[in-house]
């Protein structure tokens, strides 16, 4: 029995999830946790922007962090000039992110590969210079103060319960967005100009108007998550959306699977949590970190996602030979599953 | 207003030479850039903090061990090499079939890892680098311009290295074979090239410029294990400004970023606090001209 | 995602989710014992007192790392003989790598969970920043935070529970001023200085101080991004504009490169640099790299002891220090004025504790904090005293000034006498 796409045993588990989701900060998370779980939610949030750009468009970006700058300091500024309430911040953070990351998707239609990098870390070096540049407007290198976010529903959140269900039902509505989105024309657009940009070309599909809309979403998500961590951290300042942020996305949307919609959750944890882990391990956490992202490497070269896979179909080989008839039905009713993703490379 | 106007032009002219000098920096450190992205096509995220640890070592040799400096340079080219070889080896090749991105993704782990190894054994007190003996630690004078002897040192030692590079890719059969293996890896296979071999090589070469780079940088930028962090993003930058696959236009790219960042920071207005901004968006406007780079060739794709 | 992706990938989510779940929850259950007196005070048993802080343990900040290790092994060496009035110092140190969105969460940890009785020398101002509302809004000591900014003097109406420590870069930039208004009263200055909030304060000091002079005589400011790789185009434009006092407001690093260009620039200015990197192994370095000439005569401000200074080898304080080293902080290196900095602050707070007495509330140690009057610290200049009261905020205002000098035996800073005030 499928519904939208997906089939019965399919609906049962996500929706187990969810609701685990949902009951785990009022019974399973002390108050830490709960905040950090925010933190993951936020930043799955701009691992699938990225994860559209590079992973589906594939144009490698390094510079995500300077959205993300700047829909951080949209609520910010918003809060501190004119006293707006960051949930009415959160969309114009999107939409003011999304734009300069759509116009900044013209001039990027040139370069490729490393050179797109380039361009793109380029952004992400210039962010904390400018912002401390027009300190009338952001308060420079002080940065902003915001207040804590309280649950506005006066039914007895504490604040990082309410953070974390902000954080979470917004990835949850952004995530199905991006699947519907994906699962359309305009995914299988992008798919085509990943795999081949001259086919898709060839075959009709105009790689300008893809390609810059692929980075106006990644930067609009981008935007979004800025926002949120503005809001979770209740403080932005220039450094808040630095290079090692914008690297951090990066580790994340590869660890996770590039191309996969599942790969920005688990990229997401592995990002906010390592380091926790790092330095309970050894008082020099760089190492942790450094080591552990090599072996995750090793072992999972296609990401966590990636990996799933191979498990998968390790476990369809073996029952396949246990039982042949069994998998010979499966198969009939099924598309064939795709070959291991390949992740656009660097260009 | 003569004088008023020779004092600026002096101005202007020990910028420039400042840029030079810091540009060197710059240069050597993306000639490794280049030498690792002409073997593997990737970018490797732990050049300049390889580079670092072989100063590390370099330093230990100098002033802990009271090596000879000339013996102790050596040496650390030595070492560097064979763990530039090793590393290739051991951390790179079980990813070597792996997507650009995960080879990157590796090449910044062990950019954490070396750098916290690095501030675990040596901490973080700034500590001199010696030049080499027999040098003046002072600078040439010309017309009340002046140039470090250091940096003088660096950017000649870094042309000469260019050129040892030069040749030893266009003249030497092993070069040869490197160059092969590199951009041609079935066909050079079937020739019996040992293609594993050569990239590891390219690692150990890259690992020993990369060391040479440390060891003339730390007299100019002091020691510390963040050394090369700065340089590594311009280093980047001026590699790709040159054309990524070349080794002489990237050092080129390392001069001009030099001059670039320098008369921008200190002439136009306004751009005093946003000078790698501007810096920035002119390289990218370059290459928006020219996108392989000032001296670099366009791949063109065969549809 | 087709049908049996979606499933698989969903399974296997689902399995992570609850294994990770479930480990968060076990190995976080234990986080909530309460560690109370009979008078209910969070953080305080009848035997031991838990602190805690966030600090830069990785990243590019890590340098700082040395600052809690230091204060760390004063408290073990407190404990070895019996703690504070009995009870034992556990010291929680949490690494925020410099960044705001860590230490946010990480003081939450602390003050909710791991149920300190004090956040105790937080380091950096951008995370002090971040975490002040919090820290005061759950009514916790925010106690000797480590920065230089005067913020934590400054709006001590406002954040009752934030206490500063070391002298503010604003207040030395005043001392700073006084002595150039006193000796170099025509100079012409040119100010480098790091471009952020550090950068600034010691600006706003200097300007403050010259008063009505001051644009008068500052003829060029040059600024620097800390991930700059090198500052020579900013000292050859000082130069260039004429100046011939050089004002000096960078980490140490870049002091040696500055340093170092004026010299081979052939420019001979008057130099000022500032106490965040004044160590003699930062001069020594410099010199290294250049020749003594170079630093001869530079000025700065002192007003901790500096362990690779050979003025203080025989030094009753000094000789604590080293010992403590030797025994808390084995493989540690003692030269890195960090360690002393963070047991001077450790000192303080014993004192402070001591002060307070047996029975002691938050309220009762935040009173004593604002009513101190501290001399006798083993680590800081012998006059250096800890004042706080009323108005006056800020516990630490007095600084030496002091001169390298070539010629001393051996070679190094020569402190002024005087104890200079600059509140």
């Amino acid at each position: 029995m499928r519904f939208l796409g997906l089939s019965g045993r399919t609906w049962v588990i996500a929706i187990v999830l969810i609701l685990f989701a949902l009951l785990a900060p009022l019974y399973l998370l002390d108050r830490f946790n709960t905040i950090e779980f925010a933190y993951v939610w936020t930043f799955a949030i701009a691992l699938i922007g990225l994860n559209i750009l590079t992973g589906y468009s594939g144009q490698i970006s390094l510079g995500n962090g300077a959205f993300m700058a700047i829909g951080g300091y949209v609520t910010a500024i918003l809060y501190w000039k004119l006293k707006i309430p960051y949930v009415l911040t959160i969309l114009p953070a999107g939409l003011l992110a999304g734009l300069v990351g759509y116009l900044f998707g013209f001039p990027a239609l040139k370069l490729s590969g490393l050179y797109l990098a380039l361009a793109t870390f380029a952004l992400a070096l210039s962010a904390s210079p400018v912002i401390k540049n027009f300190g009338d407007l952001t308060n420079g290198h002080e940065g902003i103060v915001l207040p804590q976010a309280k649950d506005p529903f006066g039914i007895g959140l504490t604040n990082e319960q309410w953070l974390y269900y902000l954080t979470f039902v917004l990835g949850l509505l952004l995530f199905l967005f991006a699947r519907a989105m994906l699962a359309g024309g305009t995914g299988r657009a992008f798919r085509a100009i990943r795999d081949s940009e001259t086919a898709a070309a060839a075959s009709g599909i105009s790689l300008t108007f893809y390609k810059t809309l692929a980075f106006g979403i990644g930067a609009f998500y981008a935007g979004i998550a800025g926002s949120l961590v503005a809001t979770v951290t209740a403080y932005v300042n220039p450094d808040s959306f630095d290079l090692p942020l914008s690297l951090g996305l990066l580790v994340g949307v590869v660890v996770g699977g590039l191309g996969t919609l599942a790969g920005p959750i688990m990229g997401a944890a592995f990002v906010v949590w390592l380091p926790n882990y790092a330095q309970k391990v050894l008082d020099k956490p760089d190492i942790v970190y450094g080591v552990t992202l090599i072996l995750a490497m090793f072992l999972l070269p296609q990401g966590i996602t990636g990996g799933v896979y191979r498990l998968a179909a390790v476990y369809r080989r073996r029952r396949a030979v246990a039982h042949p008839e069994e998998e010979a039905a499966l198969a009939v009713g099924q598309q064939a599953p795709p070959v291991a993703e390949r992740e656009a490379g660097g260009g | 207003m003569y004088l008023a106007a020779a004092s600026v032009v002096q101005g202007v002219v020990q910028q420039i030479v400042s840029g030079l000098a810091t540009g060197g920096i710059y240069a050597s450190l993306a000639l490794a850039l280049v030498l690792i992205y002409r073997a593997m096509e990737a970018l490797n995220f732990a050049q300049g903090e390889m580079a670092m640890f072989s100063t590390f070592i370099a330093w230990t040799l100098i002033t802990q061990l009271h090596v000879n400096y000339y013996l102790a340079f050596a040496a650390t080219i030595a070492i560097s090499m064979v763990g530039g070889v090793v590393i290739e080896r051991v951390i790179i090749r079980p990813v070597e079939h792996a997507p650009p991105l995960t080879v990157v993704l590796v090449t910044l782990g062990l950019f954490f890892a070396v750098n916290g190894l690095a501030g675990k054994i040596w901490q973080y007190v700034i500590k001199a680098f010696p030049g080499p003996p027999g040098f003046p630690q002072s600078a040439v004078s010309v017309g009340g311009v002046s140039l470090g002897i250091q940096d003088l040192f660096l950017i000649l030692v870094t042309i000469i290295l260019l050129t040892i590079l030069y040749a030893f890719f266009r003249f030497t059969k092993l070069g040869l074979a490197m160059r092969s293996a590199a951009l041609y890896p079935d066909t050079s296979r079937l020739l019996g090239v040992r293609t594993g071999w050569m990239l590891a090589l390219g690692w150990g070469l890259a690992a020993g410029v990369g060391a040479v780079s440390g060891m003339l940088i730390a007299p100019i930028e002091f020691l510390d294990p963040n050394l090369m962090q700065p340089v590594l993003l311009y280093a980047f930058a001026s590699a790709i400004l040159g054309g990524i696959e070349n080794p002489a236009g990237a050092v080129a790219g390392g001069f001009i970023v030099g001059v670039l960042l320098a008369l921008i920071g200190t002439y136009v207005p306004g751009a005093r606090d946003l000078r790698l901004a501007f810096g920035l968006v002119i390289i990218v406007a370059v290459l928006l001209l020219r996108p392989g780079g000032l001296f670099g060739r366009v791949h063109l794709a065969r549809v | 995602m087709t049908v049996v992706d979606s499933y698989r990938v969903l399974k296997a989510l689902a399995l992570a989710a609850g294994g990770l779940l479930v480990a968060l929850a076990c190995g976080t259950a234990q986080g909530t014992t309460t560690t109370t007196t009979a008078q209910n005070v969070p953080g305080v048993t009848s035997n031991s007192i838990l602190i805690g802080t966030t600090t830069p343990l990785s990243g590019a900040a890590s340098a700082y790392a040395s600052v809690s290790k230091g204060s760390t092994a004063y408290f073990n060496y407190l404990n070895d003989k019996g703690g504070i009035n009995g009870r034992k110092i556990t010291y929680k140190v949490y690494d925020d790598a410099y960044d705001p969105s860590k230490s946010v969460p990480l003081a939450r940890q602390l003050i909710t969970q791991d149920n300190v009785f004090a956040i105790f020398n937080e380091l950096g101002t951008p995370v002090n920043l971040a975490t002040r509302d919090y820290i005061n809004s759950q009514n916790v000591p925010d106690l000797f935070v480590a920065t230089g900014s005067s913020h934590w003097g400054s709006d001590y109406k406002t954040y009752p529970w934030t206490i500063g420590y070391q002298p503010d870069y604003i207040s030395e930039g005043k001392i700073y001023a006084k002595d150039i208004l006193k000796n170099h009263a025509n100079a012409k200055i040119g100010v480098l200085r790091q471009n952020d909030d550090y950068g600034k304060d010691y600006l706003t000091g200097l300007t403050q101080g010259l008063g009505s002079g001051a644009s008068n005589m500052i003829v060029d400011v040059e600024t620097y991004e800390a991930n700059a790789a090198d500052v020579s185009s900013q000292v050859a434009a000082l130069k260039a504009k004429g100046a011939d006092l050089f004002y000096l407001v960078a980490t140490p690093k870049f002091v040696d490169q500055a340093l170092v260009t004026a010299s081979k620039l052939g420019w001979k200015p008057a130099i000022y640099d500032n106490n965040v990197s004044n160590q003699v192994t930062t001069i020594q370095a410099a010199i290294k790299a250049s020749s003594p000439e170079a630093v001869e005569g530079i000025t700065s401000t002192v007003y901790l002891k500096d362990p690779a200074s050979p003025k203080w080898t025989t030094d009753t304080g000094m000789k604590q220090y080293m010992s403590i080293m030797a025994k808390y902080c084995a493989g540690c290196d003692v030269n890195d004025g960090n360690y002393i900095f963070g047991m001077s602050v450790a000192w303080t707070f014993e004192q402070t504790m001591l002060k307070a007495g047996k029975n002691f509330t938050r309220d009762s140690v935040m009173k004593t904090a604002r009513n101190l009057n501290l001399t006798g610290n083993p680590f800081t200049l012998p006059g250096v005293k800890i004042l706080t009261s009323g108005d006056n905020q800020f516990p630490i205002t007095q600084m030496a000034l002091e001169h390298w000098q070539n010629q001393a035996s051996p070679p190094g800073w020569v402190v002024d006498p005087t104890i200079i005030n600059a509140r």
